[in-house]
């Protein structure tokens, strides 16, 4: 059990020590990812093909994701049951079976064990006892869920459904953006030097964006005085920001003298590369959604990607990026959203700060574990509205994180 | 060649010295700078980490560092290698070994990245008619501001 407490103050203020904790940490494997939640594993056109998998991981738990013969999508803890080797250590591919490389036991795509080298011995010599149940110490195996192309997974069986889990807010969000199947345009990971809750928090918080990302306001392409608004699910866990697609003419930000105030003189040579086709048909420009614990999936212009939150200890998280069209895009679409990749990504226009920022924040609060973040904009409620100038969403990470932690 | 290995050299040391401005300079006017994953290119995906076609967006890009992106002050030291030289009529092929090293302000040194140029380079010029960065690793450390 953890012996912390909550300020009193609730809703409005975090902790530092949530960003520090090992205790903490090693009790959100257990609650969290391990527990009622929904994991992303991958996209479904990842292992298009019977036989196909992907490894990767939910919280620190390396998983294998595959699909079988006759098409059925499985994932399992990639952790053989005899001595506990990685399974399969590939990032992709195709296998009729998985061997472990040390003592070669094998696995089929849904990793149930389906034979253990020499179990009987050799010519009567060695091998198992009859009695030997290596089976107890099997790979857990996750239910798996395909939404529109893209694949969950749980290990609880407490979980509520996908879409229960989600809620009526936020499924709409997804829908709207998963509307074809999916091509996979590349990935890259992006190495984050802070806590995996930090990232989790950034992209929650739509009052950061125009102001920390100052190539969108410099060019105008989303400032708070644009018609937008978020989402939150009931139980703060998920949520969905969007923008419209007008061009503001608002000067807001030059009234308050803000350092995102466009200057006068500074103009995109080649402002092509933002040009938006309304794909989608509802003139949103930007539509960034989040699912508790770590999944996120961004609309930016043209350019659509999953990102998965990958914990790597108290101050270091991996940003695994897949970056995707649609599988009927013609060549014009495909080359509008390799020139949005720009936009995102480690080198991305209106992201690459994201990564700077958290960092500086799990530095900042090195010496201070039990002082606390200022969570008012917005009040103290969590909610949904049309204001981006709000916390809501940030207030909702934590309401969710309290009450699967207990704290 | 003696002028293609000077080219990639002059180009390093313009990005070690921080002169960004004259990086667009080494391309030619519509000169194409993409950074890659080796990854993304066996499997034969086109995802870039950066991409610019012609001067204008490169320095579109160097505006944009100079003038709209927040990063931490830091540096880069290029080391370039084993630089394999391909002649032809209007241009040659280069294709290079780099390791980037980067140094923050506190004096924090990395191995940033890894890998190799593609190059295509206007004989006329001598200029960068295409310069594609394939890095060896997958995993970008906190961000990746200043050109490789
Ligand atoms: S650890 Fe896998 S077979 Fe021994
Ligand atoms: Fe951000």
């Amino acid at each position: 059990m953890l012996e912390r407490s909550w300020p009193s103050e609730g809703a409005t203020r975090v902790p530092y020590w949530v960003y520090q904790d090992e205790a903490v940490y090693a009790e959100e494997q257990r609650r969290i990812f391990h527990g009622p939640t929904w994991s992303y594993l991958c996209l479904e056109a990842e292992i298009a093909e019977p036989q196909s998998f992907v490894t990767t991981f939910v919280g620190e738990m390396p998983v294998v994701v595959a699909r079988d013969a006759s098409g059925g999508i499985h994932a399992f803890e990639n952790r053989c049951a005899h001595r506990g080797a990685l399974i399969c250590m590939q990032a992709r591919g195709k296998a009729e079976r998985f061997s472990c490389i040390y003592h070669n036991w094998t696995y089929d795509h849904a990793g149930n064990l389906l034979n253990v080298a020499f179990r009987k011995g050799i010519a009567g010599k060695g091998g198992m006892s009859p009695e030997a149940k290596p089976e107890t110490q099997a790979p857990k195996q996750f239910k798996v869920h395909a939404f529109q192309g893209l694949v969950f997974g749980t290990l609880s069986k407490e979980a509520p459904s996908f879409e229960e889990y989600v809620g009526p807010e936020v499924l709409p969000r997804l829908k709207r953006v998963l509307v074809k199947p999916l091509k996979v345009l590349g990935c890259y990971t992006q190495v984050l030097p802070n806590n995996w809750k930090l990232y989790m928090d950034n992209v929650k918080d739509t009052y950061h964006a125009s102001l920390l990302h100052v190539f969108f306001t410099r060019f105008r392409i989303n400032r708070l005085t644009q018609q937008g608004g978020v989402f939150v699910s009931q139980d703060g866990a998920h949520h969905c920001t969007y923008t419209k697609m007008v061009e503001d003419k608002g000067d807001a930000y030059e009234k308050d003298g803000m350092r995102s105030a466009s200057s006068q003189a500074f103009k995109l040579e080649s402002p092509e590369m933002l040009h938006q086709v309304d794909e989608l048909g509802d003139g949103v420009s930007i539509q960034i959604l989040s699912l508790f614990p770590g999944f996120v999936l961004h609309q930016i212009r043209n350019s659509l990607a999953a990102r998965q939150i990958v914990p790597k200890g108290v101050d270091r998280t991996e940003l695994h990026w897949t970056l995707f069209g649609f599988a009927d895009d013609d060549e014009a679409m495909t080359r509008r959203r390799l020139l949005q990749a720009n936009l995102v990504g480690p080198a991305g226009y209106i992201s690459m700060e994201d990564g700077a920022a958290t960092g500086f924040v799990q530095r900042g609060v090195a010496a201070s574990p039990d002082r606390a973040s200022v969570i008012e904009m917005g009040g103290d409620k969590v909610g949904s509205g049309d204001s981006r100038i709000t916390e809501t969403a940030v207030r909702g990470l934590w309401k969710a994180w309290r009450s699967h932690m207990d704290l | 060649m003696k002028e293609v290995e000077n080219l990639h050299a002059r180009y390093a040391h313009a990005l070690d010295d921080d002169r960004l401005e004259d990086w667009p300079n080494f391309f030619t006017e519509r000169g194409v700078y993409r950074i890659a994953t080796a990854e993304n290119e066996a499997r034969g995906l086109p995802l870039p980490v950066v991409y610019c076609e012609g001067r204008p967006m490169l320095r579109d890009r160097v505006q944009s560092l100079r003038h709209a992106n927040i990063y931490e002050p830091q540096r880069y030291r290029h080391v370039i290698s084993s630089v394999l030289i391909e002649e032809g009529k209007d241009f040659i092929k280069s294709a290079s070994s780099f390791l980037v090293v980067r140094i923050m302000e506190n004096g924090e040194t990395m191995l940033f990245a890894s890998g190799r140029y593609q190059d295509r380079i206007s004989v006329k010029e001598m200029l960068y008619e295409e310069r594609v960065v394939i890095c060896d690793s997958r995993r970008f450390d906190t961000l990746l501001a200043i050109p490789l």
